[in-house]
């Protein structure tokens, strides 16, 4: 099994506010999170996918179809975006990293019938990353 | 609500810190022919990346698999206090073993998870790896 990782950056700007929670409680949680103009951040996302290599080709996986697909899915909707008004779906998600990851594996895995996504892993910043193997099989996680 | 779904977390920090290795119990031609120049008796130092990843559910109120401001806090006075700047070999942990970074590596594992339990918000997210760099080609990763 061969796992092939391709990385790509984009650029968005996001705040932190949970419906469920009160005006305190938000500030309290996420600080200066919370602001509503909001922050951004230079993401880098890896998107990891596995196989066996196709004998005639050499390859796992045709680079050129994962970039395209990451670029369509992904990349168009998310780049240069405030996450929270431009986003459907961080409309009603948090746009936390851990959700990012997680929404990023749901746009991305329908579109790569070519390939066998494993991995998102998604860095906010250089010291912070969030990975996600996909929706739990036997509900004990990957 | 969404179901929950199961995430890897990883925090990276960093600290400065010397140490020598040498075994006590051995002879010092064969510290210096097991330790070569990491046996230099003035010890050496080391700028450590830390990486400490936690696994868990997102909470759907929050977003979040733990608050991060906590799990800095904690990560803070109980591993980068303690050990930035210092000589490892002077630590009380290390007075009986050698400061590799094999035991560093698992003895920051076992300070942070016996502390665990002090997260707050991590209360449903578990301590799953330890990753040390010691330097730019060495590191090392302990999952309990």
């Amino acid at each position: 099994m061969i796992y092939l990782t391709r990385r790509a950056e984009f650029s968005a700007s996001h705040y932190y506010h949970s419906p469920s929670l009160s005006p305190e409680e938000n500030q309290r949680l996420y600080g200066k999170c919370a602001n509503p103009h909001g922050h951004g951040h230079n993401y880098v996302l890896e998107v990891t996918v596995r196989g066996e290599i196709d004998a005639r080709s050499g390859m796992v996986v045709d680079l050129k179809d994962l970039k395209e697909v990451m670029a369509r899915e992904v990349l168009e909707v998310l780049d240069h975006r405030f996450l929270n008004r431009e986003v459907p779906v961080f409309h009603d998600v948090i746009p936390t990293t851990e959700n990012l990851a997680l929404e990023i594996w749901r746009m991305l895995a329908p579109k790569l019938e070519f390939c066998s996504l494993h991995r998102i892993r998604l860095y906010e910043t250089p010291d912070l990353y969030v990975d996600y193997f996909g929706p739990a099989k036997d509900g004990n996680g990957e | 609500m969404r179901a929950e779904e199961r995430v890897h977390l990883t925090r990276r920090y960093w600290f400065s810190a010397s140490h020598r290795l040498h075994h006590p119990a051995l002879p010092d031609d064969e510290n210096r022919e097991l330790y070569g120049k990491c046996n230099n008796p003035g010890g050496h130092g080391h700028n450590y990346f830390l990486e400490v990843t936690v696994a868990g559910p997102v909470d759907p109120r929050t977003g979040m698999t733990v608050n991060l401001a906590e799990l800095d806090a904690f990560v803070q006075n109980r591993i980068l206090e303690p050990l930035h700047e210092s000589s490892l070999n002077e630590q009380p942990n290390f007075r009986e073993q050698v400061p590799t970074t094999e035991n560093l590596c698992v003895e920051i594992y076992r300070v942070l998870a016996e502390g665990w339990a002090g997260i707050e918000s991590a209360h449903r997210a578990r301590l799953e790896r330890v990753r040390l760099e010691e330097t730019s080609s060495n590191f090392f990763e302990y999952r309990g």
